[in-house]
């Protein structure tokens, strides 16, 4: 639903970026064409960054119940909410009010600033404060779990592609395999289950102990450090196996094409042919991958940070769906889809840069 | 020289015509099947796929109880008459993972099915037009991709609670489709400029035809490789939602099983059979459609096919 409203104006909106990019396709000159290749590109991004912001301001009023309902459904539970009350804490929540136009422009104006308003859950905190609170967590545990886990594994996928038929193919991939079909919260939860209860290795929840106070000390580092270990692990875990596999099977049909051979044949060395004639070209679709899984590092592990009870954005989103908290909700799908789109677009341009094929 | 020129070319033509006819869909049923059966690790994941299904079909009549009859023992360890034990409800385990099959199979063929095609049409006519087509296509595939999978899913199923499993399918096939849509569309780049295509294109071939009968064999093994992975992602996801209790709580399924049996503290009551077999079933169910991914290499490309060294 929200898609099909979103793209016609989108198909409008394209319009004025359009003769940029189609004249310098016709130019000669090859940095006038990556310019336009760039120039429409970018025309892309702003106006895919608009529908996204529309779609998170549509989806809650495409849902059944309005935020402000659930709002006051929770203050009704505690006795009943005289008139007075409803208006006082309708005002203090900043619940929409208008029509829908000037609910969106109102929206537009708080995503500009950045101003997201109260959350319901955890009153009187701001959305904003909430966010930067969990924000360093979430970037440090996932955002190096991830680099580890592609540079890891792609360079696991070149091997096994390379030494196709031997154990160093085998075993990389049954194993990566196997790894990557295990529900991430499941082996959080066995994490959790053996070395936190059984064995009591570390600690079963939380990202520092009760009596630490967040600082930049190398106390608290470590104590940090001590509780990322099992939400890192499992994520290192449940990931490694994807980036082993994309690279491998990507590899093997880059290892089937004719200048692959016809570089054998030229009797170059074999390390040279893996590295610099067919990875190159096969590192493409997981590059692709590696960064949408980047700007997905921001959304953080939503399953194994509610195992861990870590307090990353994935838990604040866990915890806001829970609460039906709507601000917070709202505030943490955008910034989780725009750092996605970011990505993205930063991947287009490489993408472009790295095969210039799809520059055309 | 000249002479002998026109027999030799009705010669070649006449071959050339029976091939050009396409081989009936069945014929390309079985020819994918037995490819994928003559891999060893397909074979593997094949065998287990058969398991899990006939599992699941029979469930009512392998079962040893109903998946919600209760009233027995509640939390008890593995016995003769429970071998799995009971549930903190008092329910037995071992029925429930048999039922909580039928679940994860259903939503991961239906979602799986439903995104590949999705992820077909759209990849495939992406990869091949140029301009202004190709641009809102991207848009449109962009929005898609942008919004991340797991946060959307949680989102709507938040705002939909307590949709069931029809809620969960289609929630995981508009966050799905798109990442098949993708890979597709980069395949298809890079098949369009080969010499084959080029020569349907001077040959006058609609580009309907191009793309999905020139183009789209050569990535045959990219499409039932992507119906596998959706199916994999569906079964996956279905199982996290239902973990986080955002499902349909009372339907029977292996990631309701893990939402109650978190909730009902079996970590530390030490029940690891409640928290170590539904999980384990997920993972190996995953496992053999990934398995089966293996033998998918050869489809398209003979070299592939093991046994066969280059």
């Amino acid at each position: 639903m929200t898609s099909t409203t979103a793209a016609p104006r989108g198909v409008d909106g394209l319009a004025p970026t359009r003769p940029g990019p189609t004249d310098a396709a016709h130019a000669p000159s090859p940095i006038v064409t990556s310019l336009g290749f760039v120039a429409r590109k970018l025309g892309l991004f702003a106006l895919t960054l608009w529908a996204a912001v529309t779609v998170n301001f549509l989806l809650p009023r495409l849902m059944p119940g309005t935020p402000a309902d659930a709002a006051l459904a929770k203050l009704a539970q505690n006795g009943p909410v005289t008139e007075a009350t409803k208006a006082a804490i309708e005002a203090q929540l900043g619940v929409p009010t208008g029509n829908i136009v000037e609910q969106y422009f109102a929206y537009l104006h708080q995503v500009v600033t950045l101003d997201f308003g109260i959350s319901y859950t955890f009153y009187p905190q701001s959305v904003g404060e909430l966010v930067s609170a969990a924000l360093p967590y979430t970037l440090v545990l996932v955002g190096l779990v991830t680099v580890v886990a592609f540079i890891l594994g792609t360079l696991l996928g070149v091997l096994a592609a390379w030494k196709r038929g031997t154990w160093l193919d085998s075993v990389p991939t049954l194993v990566g395999s196997f790894m990557s079909a295990f529900p991430y919260f499941w082996t959080a939860l066995l994490l959790l289950f053996f070395a936190g209860y059984v064995l009591r290795l570390f600690p079963t929840s939380g990202a520092y102990g009760p009596t630490a106070q967040p600082n930049l000390s190398f106390e608290f580092f470590g104590d940090a450090l001590y509780h990322g270990v099992l939400p890192a692990l499992t994520i290192l875990i449940t990931s490694l196996g994807g980036w082993i596999l994309g690279m491998r099977n990507t590899m093997i049909s880059t290892l089937g094409d004719d200048y692959v051979t016809f570089a054998e044949a030229n009797g170059l060395k074999p390390r040279t042919i893996a590295l610099r004639y067919a990875a190159r070209n096969a590192i493409l679709p997981n590059l692709t991958s590696f960064g949408l899984a980047l700007g997905g590092v921001v959304g953080g592990s939503i399953l194994v940070e509610q195992v861990f009870g870590y307090p990353g954005i994935g838990y604040l989103l866990f915890n806001a769906v829970t609460n039906q908290d709507y601000p917070l909700m709202q505030a943490l799908f955008l910034m989780i889809t725009v750092s996605v789109l970011i990505a993205n677009f930063l991947v287009d341009i490489l993408y472009g840069v790295l095969d210039p094929r799809t520059r055309r | 020289m000249t002479t002998s020129l026109p027999p030799t070319t009705a010669a070649i033509r006449a071959p050339l015509s029976t091939i050009d006819a396409a081989p009936s869909p069945w014929k390309v049923v079985v020819r994918v099947a037995s490819t994928v059966w003559s891999n060893g690790k397909a074979r593997i994941g094949l065998v287990m796929l058969a398991v899990f299904i006939l599992l699941a079909i029979f469930a009512p009549l392998i079962a040893p109880y109903g998946a919600r009859e209760t009233g027995f023992e509640r939390s008890a360890d593995g016995s003769a008459a429970h071998w799995l034990g009971t549930t903190a409800a008092g329910e037995d385990v071992l029925s429930q993972l048999l039922y909580g099959a039928q679940i994860s199979i259903f939503v991961g063929l239906v979602a799986g099915l439903l995104s590949t095609i999705i992820a077909v049409l759209i990849g495939l006519s992406w990869g091949y037009v140029r301009g202004f087509g190709a641009d809102v296509i991207n848009f449109v595939v962009n929005l898609f991709l942008v919004i991340p999978g797991l946060p959307l899913m949680i989102v709507i199923a938040a705002y939909l609670s307590g949709g069931g499993i029809g809620m969960i399918i289609v929630v995981v096939v508009i966050t799905g489709w798109a990442w098949g849509a993708r890979v597709l569309r980069s395949q298809t780049q890079s098949l369009r400029s080969r010499d084959f295509v080029t020569a349907a294109v001077f040959s006058g071939e609609r580009p309907f035809r191009i793309v999905f009968r020139e183009i789209l064999p050569n990535m045959t093994s990219l499409i039932v490789g992507n119906f596998f992975g959706a199916a994999t992602a569906a079964i996956l996801a279905e199982a996290g939602l239902e973990f986080l209790g955002l499902g349909d709580s009372t339907v029977v399924s292996w990631g309701t099983m893990l939402f109650w049996a978190q909730n009902s503290n079996a970590l530390l009551t030490g029940q690891w059979a409640l928290l170590f077999a539904p999980g384990l079933c997920i993972a190996l169910l995953a496992t053999s459609l990934t398995l089966i991914n293996f033998g998918v290499d050869g489809i398209s490309n003979p070299r592939l096919r093991e046994g066969t060294k280059k």
